[in-house]
């Protein structure tokens, strides 16, 4: 066997992990491997943890993603002691939820990944990042700051904390909705959407147009999808029914409570991090390219994928362009950028329809809750994907024991496959140089692991 | 001249950093005088050379090092030395650099313990052996920083206010010396305390406090101690609330739980609660478990295994 090429750390993710690269003797990729180095074991410590608490410990599973681990655990903590959350807590919650999302995907966009699209993929690794960003473009870059600062602030200033949230309680949430923050939210998010249709306009003709030839090589493969859909069919980040798409477009809906019927996950001896497949499909797992098994994505290509169609109209006719051009199910992996901005789109808009809801000002936020035994799943859709998590309480309502499958660990399979499949095309030969490299990160990064 | 910048992540969820992004505007005034020479979520310089061809794990040279997240395995060791040897000024940024944070929770428990659940839950297929293959071994607990290397700048919090992020880098930049509160959180917690020793339970937080209506100011709402539920922030570093100092739990009508970790920086959570309790009169036997009052300081030794587990 030849050399082996180590990327260390990956970079412009949000987590820790590597990649290595087997290379034969012509020097051409034998195999290749991502390493998932980070193992905190969230599902041992939460034992014996009054379940209420919960909500406040996972948040810290991801910082970038606060948000989503904090409403799935209320809504496990909701199920497990028996409560259904009052209509205005549960509008407060999908609101958080939803401008979460907006905020997250501006962030994933400007900060992390377009540098190899704004800067190019090819350009030296000193200029290739935001920094570089703010001197090549400092009037887009104050613009994408401050629009991102606003939609976080409505997080911070409404709910006490943006980063690590507390405001979600079992049985709704922990504060009502004065109609003078309303209004004043109400505006903001107008201002985010405004900047999210910018945003979309500017992709689309500065951006996807330029790399489309990547879009079309880099990191390809194909597999299924998983997302969360409403009673009609359309993308929604808070509630709904999942929905497992296979590779042919076919799917199955079922409920988050039965995921274990659908769900399993395999261990690989390279990563710490599992890998999530679709157990239901009987055909086990494996991570060939050219025949894998059992494997799906989830994240924002994922929810476009499974979705009939966005709740929104700005979305929707987004979302018709683009299955116009790419089709359903859409499986080329850099169009989780594309797909991230509409899902922006959708945020704005959806966010802006749950604060004309007259409901939501509502101050009976909180139901009465009662400890005890039982069992919940409470799930969302995190940015990076279907987000799970499964708790069983005693008697106290204490925690028994937790199980979580979290949004990116479902991609861990498949972002293997995109780096094989970049790494085979990208190295021949033994010639490996810089701009390869930072191009089989590319196929990294429209994970947004 | 710039000023040199590295950044480092250990066993952390990145909230630290996004709290850095959180300066809003003010970013951009920080990015015009720093240069970052190292940032695995910012830009891509690698541990081994681009091309990954180097023998041993190199970061730049800095002025300032900024490192978020405890230490758990050896590969946040090797890099925190690193870091260290490289920076002039070390900066803890983050309650689980400075005191473990949630992550240390785990210290409760051997990893073996914690490996077989993991490895082992309802959705999870038979596997022979735990990963190894290319992972850096886990140490035997998660500890904070100055526990490996000697930290020069304390900045708690979960994560830490921008505010102070902030002017930490600014004092910096300019060479003064980098003031942060020293307070508790109830110094800056604007609800109503009556000091009269009433509760002798504590109730879960299962129910909303009393507030009168949803836009009464919180200088009108009574002290969530004093209402008969647990609130930590007596026994809990100030800070959180940033320059507008009102504690951020508490504007959501939310108890505190500690996350800038102890008044003292050696302070004990849980002791001190406990005792703060048992001296007003509270019946400690009321809380379900108390564990969870190291839950962000269970570094430094504060939380390990059970005896029972050592044994088994």
């Amino acid at each position: 066997m030849g050399q082996v090429i180590n990327i260390q750390p990956i970079t412009r993710i949000e987590g820790h992990a590597s990649i290595s690269i087997q290379l034969d003797d012509q020097g051409n990729v034998a195999d290749s491997k991502v390493h998932v180095m980070a193992l905190r074991g969230f599902e041992k410590f939460v034992e014996g943890k009054p379940a209420e608490e919960l909500p406040r410990i996972v948040t810290r599973i991801c910082g970038i993603c606060p948000w989503q681990h904090h409403l799935a655990s209320n809504k496990a903590v909701d199920r497990c002691f028996g409560v259904t959350p009052t209509p205005a807590g549960r509008l407060l919650r999908e609101l958080m939820q939803t401008v979460a999302h907006a905020e997250d995907k501006v962030l994933h966009f400007f900060f992390l990944a377009a540098p190899d699209f704004v800067m190019g993929p090819d350009a030296d690794y000193s200029v290739r990042n935001v920094m570089g960003i703010v001197k090549a473009a400092p009037e887009l870059a104050q613009r994408v700051v401050k629009m991102r600062y606003a939609a976080k602030m409505i997080l911070e200033k409404f709910a006490g904390k943006a980063i690590h949230p507390v405001a979600g309680v079992p049985g709704g949430f922990s504060k009502a909705m004065t109609e003078t923050e309303r209004l004043e939210i109400l505006s903001k998010m107008q201002e985010v959407l405004d900047f999210a249709l910018f945003t979309m306009d500017f992709a689309k003709k500065e951006v996807f147009p330029k790399y489309l030839n990547e879009v079309k090589e880099l990191g390809v493969i194909k597999t299924g999808f998983i997302g969360t859909v409403d009673e009609q069919g359309a993308v929604n980040f808070y509630d709904g029914k999942l929905r497992l798409m296979k590779p042919d477009g076919t799917y199955t809906d079922f409920d988050s409570q039965d995921y274990c019927d659908h769900l399993a996950e395999h261990v690989e001896p390279y990563s710490m991090g599992k890998m999530p497949y679709a157990r239901s499909w009987n055909e086990g797992f494996s991570l060939d390219l050219e025949n894998p098994k059992g494997i799906y994505r989830a994240n924002t290509l994922a929810r476009i994928n499974v979705a009939d169609k966005m709740a929104t109209p700005g979305a929707q006719a987004e979302l018709e362009e683009f299955r116009e051009k790419f089709g359903r199910p859409a499986q080329y992996t850099l169009l989780h950028h594309w797909a991230r901005l509409i899902e922006e789109v959708y945020a704005c808009e959806h966010a802006i329809e749950l604060l004309e809801d007259p409901e939501i000002t509502n101050p009976d936020v909180r139901a009465k809750v009662e400890p005890g035994a039982g069992r919940g799943v409470g799930c969302v859709e995190a940015p990076r994907g279907t987000l799970i998590h499964d708790y069983t309480t005693d008697e106290n309502g204490l925690i028994k024991s937790a199980n979580l499958i979290v949004g990116t660990t479902h991609n861990l399979g498949p972002i293997n496959m995109s780096v094989n499949q970049a790494a085979r095309m990208l190295i021949k030969g033994g010639k490996v140089d810089e701009s390869c490299l930072n191009k089989i990160e590319m196929a990294v990064r429209a994970y947004d692991p | 001249m710039a000023v040199k910048v590295a950044q480092e992540w250990l066993n952390s969820c990145s909230g630290c950093e996004i709290s850095i992004v959180d300066m809003g505007e003010r970013l951009l005034d920080v990015l015009a005088q720093v240069e970052f020479v190292h940032s695995p979520v910012l830009m891509d310089h690698k541990y081994f050379g681009q091309l990954g061809s180097g023998r041993h794990l190199e970061i730049p040279e800095a002025v300032v090092g900024l490192v978020s997240g405890g230490v758990r395995n050896e590969e946040h060791l090797e890099v925190l030395t690193e870091m260290r040897k490289k920076c002039q000024v070390l900066i803890a940024l983050g309650t689980c650099a400075t005191h473990g944070g949630i992550p240390a929770l785990a210290n409760s428990y051997r990893n073996d313990e914690i490996l077989e659940r993991y490895y082992s839950t309802e959705t999870t297929d038979k596997c022979e052996e735990v990963p190894s293959e290319g992972l850096p071994p886990l140490q035997d607990s998660c500890t904070a920083l100055d526990e490996k290397v000697k930290v020069d700048i304390y900045l708690p919090g979960c994560p830490p206010n921008p505010d102070h992020v902030f002017s930490a880098l600014v004092s910096l930049l300019e060479g003064r010396p980098v003031q942060l509160p020293e307070k508790s959180v109830c110094d800056f917690c604007p609800t109503v305390r009556e000091g009269k020793g009433g509760v002798k339970k504590l109730r879960r937080f299962l129910q909303a406090p009393q507030y009168g209506a949803p836009g009464e100011p919180l200088d009108k709402m009574r002290c969530l101690l004093e209402q008969g539920i647990l609130c930590m922030g007596a026994v809990t570093r100030a800070g959180c609330g940033g320059d507008a100092k009102t504690p951020r739990c508490i504007a959501a009508r939310v108890p505190c739980r500690g996350c800038t970790g102890p008044v003292r920086k050696n302070g004990n959570q849980r002791f001190d609660m406990l005792n703060a309790l048992a001296s007003n009169g509270v019946d400690i036997s009321s809380l379900p478990e108390s564990v969870s009052l190291l839950r962000f300081s269970g570094a430094h030794g504060l939380l390990r295994p059970s005896r029972k587990g050592k044994e088994a």
